[in-house]
């Protein structure tokens, strides 16, 4: 019986020892990315200034992510509509249709599924280019150059999402509305200058705004996620693949939690 | 394109100077451990100016922590690092930019930017140097790469290139900016004998050329016969045993004679 008891009892030790080293090392790498994010803020205002290399990284995170961005917002609008109208028939309000999906894409869904999939681009390449060039030890040889890699390297890729999420989102919203034109186009005939004089009516400055201030914090967690885990890579080549995976998840859950409280904020405010 | 004839590696070989008066590298009781581990335990050497120093040591011995030390890439838990007659620790990270202009280090994996070509990688520590014009900046590369002897290859990508190309670029970026001190992170590892000889001959004629003061860290004994004005073997994190090749190799301690069989 004491011999059950005292197995029992160092089992539960160790369980509850591995429960507090794993919120233990939560909060170390909460702690460190905040840590990551104020030397961003520290440096981002420090001259020089790389412009030349925030404006190579702007071009690979926004055009480059053109195609994507714009058949993933295409087929959302489609998808919404297909979805949408079975019930929007049942209550004879098919005609609400642009105005509900256009609420829908401007306001959540099309912010929301543009920077996932941004995360899972751009998020998860940023981590692994970064993890690589710690490995090759580029990001030293970067240093001992006299060459701020931080200043180089971060900063500049942060900055470009930053700037260029927002700049994504209001692309995908556009093309999502044009593929849900060409979805009501497929059960019906509507005329383009109706479908949008219906979209454009049915959307409120209260629907535009929040919705496109919070890109902005998207693309900074996007950027500062995928340098902080490649940036802290430290397990060789094995690292490389870790740090892009753990780029897109940590990523993908700030995304919602931003989402969460800028709905929260957004609703304070109406 | 690899065996082309090296301009600077094909003057006639001898050791540069016989005057080791300056000292430029000056380190006492340095130590440095990661977690229980002792990596660096009471490390003392100096360098003098236009010498050559070649550490040899097993793996694990802390070489390349000793040189990243020097260059400020690790922090030390202890003692004192005088480079060109700064203390390393009590300097601003400015400062400490401007002092590592003035040290070309050389990685092991030669450390090329991928994203870059090898003229970008050459251009690349004069990013922020506003005093010097774009046509400087070409001829200073171009004089590099001659010096290398790869000047065909200034506009390929760093995977174009083999492991021997990819060590020379990365020793024509380390030199780009004149520095005083070259820190060799085991130069020859990974390449055949005939390019790990043109390496060596590089190293020293690289010396005569720009009379840098060198520590080479490196396993390769035919390597350490060519550039070594002086060895030095780190053995569990201590300096175990100091002189010249001759010296070492004639010596009639068995584990310092294992060294050079």
């Amino acid at each position: 019986m004491n011999e059950i008891f005292n197995k029992s009892r160092v089992v539960l030790k160790q369980k509850t020892n591995s429960i507090i080293e794993s919120f233990n090392s939560y909060f170390d790498e909460v702690g460190a990315i905040t840590k990551f994010a104020f030397r961003f803020f520290k440096e981002v205002f420090k001259p020089p200034y790389e412009l030349k290399e925030l404006l190579k990284q702007c071009y690979i995170v926004g055009n480059k992510s053109l195609p994507l961005v714009g058949l993933t917002g295409f087929i959302m609008g489609m998808v919404l509509i297909i979805q949408f109208r079975p019930t929007l028939a049942e209550f004879g309000a098919v005609s609400w249709l642009p105005g509900m999906v256009a609420v829908s894409i401007i306001r959540e869904i099309g912010p929301v599924i543009t920077a996932l999939i941004c995360a899972g681009k751009i998020g998860s390449s940023m981590g692994a280019e970064l993890a690589s060039m710690k490995v090759t030890e580029q990001i030293d040889a970067m240093e001992v150059s006299g060459i701020n890699p931080f200043k180089y390297i971060v900063v500049t890729r942060v900055l470009a999402t930053t700037l260029m999420i927002p700049v994504l989102v209001i692309f995908s919203d556009a093309i999502g509305i044009f593929g849900a034109y060409a979805a009501v186009n497929i059960k019906g005939s509507v005329n383009l200058n109706l479908f949008f004089s219906q979209v454009i009516s049915s959307l409120d400055f209260i629907d535009v705004i929040p919705a496109f201030i919070k890109t902005f914090f998207f693309g900074f967690a996007i950027g500062l996620i995928g340098c902080y885990k490649g940036y802290n890579s430290n397990k060789g080549t094995e690292g490389v693949g870790i740090s892009a995976n753990a780029a897109v998840v940590t990523a993908s859950l700030l995304i919602f939690i931003i989402d969460m409280i800028a709905v929260q904020f957004t609703s304070l405010i109406t | 394109m690899e065996t082309k004839t090296i301009n600077i590696a094909t003057l006639p070989l001898e050791k540069p100077h016989d005057n080791l008066s300056n000292t430029v590298i000056e380190i006492k009781h340095l130590k440095k451990s990661f977690g229980n581990k002792k990596v660096l335990d009471d490390v003392n050497l100096s360098l003098s100016s236009s010498e050559n120093l070649v550490i040899l040591g097993k793996s694990g011995s802390g070489k390349s922590v000793l040189i990243k030390c020097i260059i400020g890439l690790i922090e030390p838990d202890e003692g004192s690092l005088m480079v060109l007659n700064k203390k390393i620790d009590e300097l601003k990270s400015n400062d400490l930019n401007e002092l590592r202009k003035k040290i070309g280090f050389l990685f092991q994996s030669a450390a090329l930017y991928d994203s870059m070509t090898v003229r970008e990688n050459l251009e690349f520590p004069f990013r922020n140097n506003k005093l010097l014009k774009e046509s400087d900046i070409n001829a200073l590369v171009k004089e590099a790469l001659e010096d290398v002897g790869l000047i065909d290859a200034i506009d390929k990508m760093p995977i174009e290139l083999s492991g021997g190309m990819r060590k020379r670029i990365g020793l024509a970026r380390s030199l780009i900016l004149k520095p005083e001190i070259m820190l060799y992170d085991e130069p020859t590892t990974g390449l055949d004998p005939i390019t790990s000889k043109e390496i060596s001959n590089l190293i020293m004629n690289v010396q005569k050329k720009h009379l840098t003061a060198s520590i080479i860290i490196t396993h390769d004994i035919a390597c350490a016969k060519i550039v070594a004005d002086r060895i030095l073997i780190l053995h569990e994190g201590k300096c175990a045993a100091e002189g010249t090749f001759e010296d070492l190799i004639n010596s009639k301690e068995t584990w310092i004679k294992s060294y050079f069989e």
